[in-house]
């Protein structure tokens, strides 16, 4: 971590920018471009957190491990966007916003608590998920993350349908 | 520390000391063509005008907006108003409730006597909210690449997996959420200044096209550009004024869910703040749900509507789709909801106007169509039918319920004075 430059990404024709002096999300994005999930870990109380913060949000502590996690979870919710806002996502419509809730740490700290963490359907090499893919996820579908590479030192999460284990019949909305 | 930790007491003693005495608001237009400034002003001034107040007797202000709006100090010196006090606020939906209670704080600290609250939005013309422009394409850094990085960036996209987990936990249907929708178009075309005056129907908004799911284009509030002003003073002095004072029973400001901004990450995510607000609310208040005669529960979306008064203990959780599609939020059911069609038909204000139609419900003299008798006002005749009453009858207790995200809220109790 000893750049002192801006780091600076490409997805979907967007600039995304990382400062040097964002200690939380630089090695966040960094990990994932090695093709590593880890989350900063509270050692004290064993507990991970999602997005990258200053301080443990369950202790207020600022000591933490990059913990490696295994990169799969469930579909929690989502949001199917038909009528893109953004200029980068109207060539991809209908495209999804997945709701992830990993493996690790569900139903922690409180029952209905866990790491849900965003991010675009995408197909297993990292494409943004054509239409038949869409309509084959939805709540309940068990998801692995693509590490999709944007530029040096960065790669955003996205996730694919886990084609390792057997899919559940997903909950979509009734309107289709 | 959960609001059952906080000793709500404190705040008791001011209820019934402070009330809302003066309403206005400038037309609800697109394409207004007047400056934020000048809307500003003219709401301020309508509002003094129906208090009967002048700019000697005002001598606080505040505001909120997104950095889309003027300041108090252009306003005010506009008006004549030489402010003892005055701040301009970030903040969108669940400003106004929240500023109420601000306001009391400084009349009460001695600060000032009297505040006049306001928003200014060009929210056509300028800045919209949901919009395609500039700001959908502005620069991506740190934080900001979770959210607009994975084109997770207007109101309805980011809301949306908690209005979607609802329908997947409790078999809230489509069809029970655009229930919101048509009772508020029929107070709409029951609303002079409404700028969609036209009823619709649950297949109106099932067929109108979809903008992520589960909302469709029916289901998200309209854009217009406007300026909406409340004024605030202490009960003492209301009862000078020209109106029936609306008494301030109790405030709950800006409540949070535990990780407030991340609020996906708290559970249950069908859970939204007013979980949290309505024990301060309801004890303050010394009222609860069941007394409540009329609310103005924010729609941005039909879904916030439905889930506020979920979970300020209207019906039970999860019994939402059902409140809101049996007749109890119409006119003439037993608790309407935005009598002047909200945000989704009236126009938008990040939720002041709302408040403002509560106000005149509990004066009894909402602006509809009856005719005006001898004495000047609305003789209501309680026909909801198409372009008729929206006036209440014997309203007495009104709720607001300001909805911000999912993750903070804040509310208002106001009474009949």
């Amino acid at each position: 971590m000893a750049d002192t430059s801006q780091r600076t990404g490409d997805y979907l024709g967007m600039e995304l920018t990382l400062d040097p002096f964002d200690i939380e999300n630089v090695p966040f994005f960094d990990y994932l471009s090695q093709g590593e999930l880890r989350l900063q870990r509270n050692p004290e109380n064993g507990l991970m957190r999602y997005p990258p913060t200053s301080r443990c949000p369950f202790s207020g502590k600022t000591d933490h491990e990059w913990t490696k996690v295994e990169p799969v979870g469930t579909v929690y919710s989502y949001t199917e966007v038909h009528h893109a806002i953004q200029p980068a996502f109207q060539a991809h419509t209908p495209y999804m916003v997945l709701m992830v809730e990993l493996d690790v740490q569900r139903g922690q700290p409180g029952e209905h608590d866990g790491i849900r963490m965003m991010g675009n359907l995408v197909t297993p090499d990292g494409e943004m998920a054509p239409p038949d893919l869409v309509a084959r996820t939805g709540i309940g579908s068990r998801m692995r993350m693509v590490f999709k590479p944007i530029g040096t030192g960065m790669a955003m999460p996205c996730w694919t349908l886990d084609e390792t284990v057997d899919q559940p019949s997903p909950w979509r909305y009734p309107q289709e | 520390m959960t609001a059952r930790d906080i000793d709500a007491t404190t705040g008791k003693h001011l209820a019934g000391k402070y009330a809302i005495v003066g309403v206005g608001e400038t037309e609800y237009r697109r394409g207004g063509g007047r400056t934020t400034r000048a809307m500003a002003t003219t709401a301020i001034a309508n509002a003094m005008a129906d208090a009967g107040l002048t700019a000697d007797d005002v001598d606080g202000m505040l505001s909120y907006s997104g950095g889309d709006s003027t300041s108090s100090t252009f306003v005010a010196g506009d008006l004549g108003i030489r402010p003892n006090f005055f701040m301009d606020v970030n903040g969108g939906g669940s400003s106004t409730e929240a500023l109420v209670g601000i306001a009391i704080g400084v009349i009460e600290a001695g600060m000032c006597n009297t505040v006049a609250i306001f928003r200014s939005m060009n929210g056509y013309t300028s800045v919209r909210v949901g919009g395609t422009g500039k700001k959908a394409a502005a620069p991506i850094n740190g934080d900001d690449i979770h959210q607009r990085g994975i084109g997770w960036q207007s109101p309805g996209q980011w809301f949306a997996p908690t209005f979607m987990r609802h329908m997947y936990e409790f078999g809230t249907t489509p069809e029970q959420v655009a229930m919101v929708k048509v009772a508020h178009s029929e107070h709409a075309s029951n609303n002079p200044k409404a700028l969609y005056k036209n009823r619709v129907t649950v297949d109106d908004v099932l067929s109108s096209r979809m903008i992520c799911k589960p909302l469709h284009l029916l289901d998200c509030c309209v854009e217009t550009d406007n300026a909406t002003a409340i004024i605030v003073t202490s009960i003492d002095r209301a009862r000078d004024l020209q109106q029936r004072p609306a008494v301030i029973q109790a405030v709950a400001g800006r409540v949070c869910k535990p990780r407030a901004e991340m609020f996906y990450q708290s559970g249950p995510v069908t859970t939204v703040a007013g979980h949290y607000a309505k024990d301060i609310l309801w004890k303050n208040a010394g009222l609860g749900p069941e007394d409540v005669d009329v609310t103005g529960s924010y729609d941005a979306f039909t879904f916030t509507t439905m889930l506020q008064l979920e979970d300020y203990g209207f019906c039970k959780k999860g019994e939402g789709g059902d409140y809101v599609s049996n007749g109890t939020i119409q006119l003439g059911g037993k608790r309407p909801n935005n009598t002047s069609g909200g945000h989704l038909c009236e126009g938008y204000t990040h939720g002041i106007a709302m408040v403002v139609e509560n106000v005149r419900q509990l004066r009894g003299e909402v602006d509809d169509t009856c005719p005006i008798g001898p004495d000047g006002k609305r003789q209501h005749t309680y026909d909801y039918s198409e372009g008729g009453c929206r006036q209440v009858k014997d309203a007495e207790v009104s709720a607001n319920l300001g909805w911000g995200t999912p993750g903070y809220g804040s509310a208002l109790v106001m009474v009949r004075g």
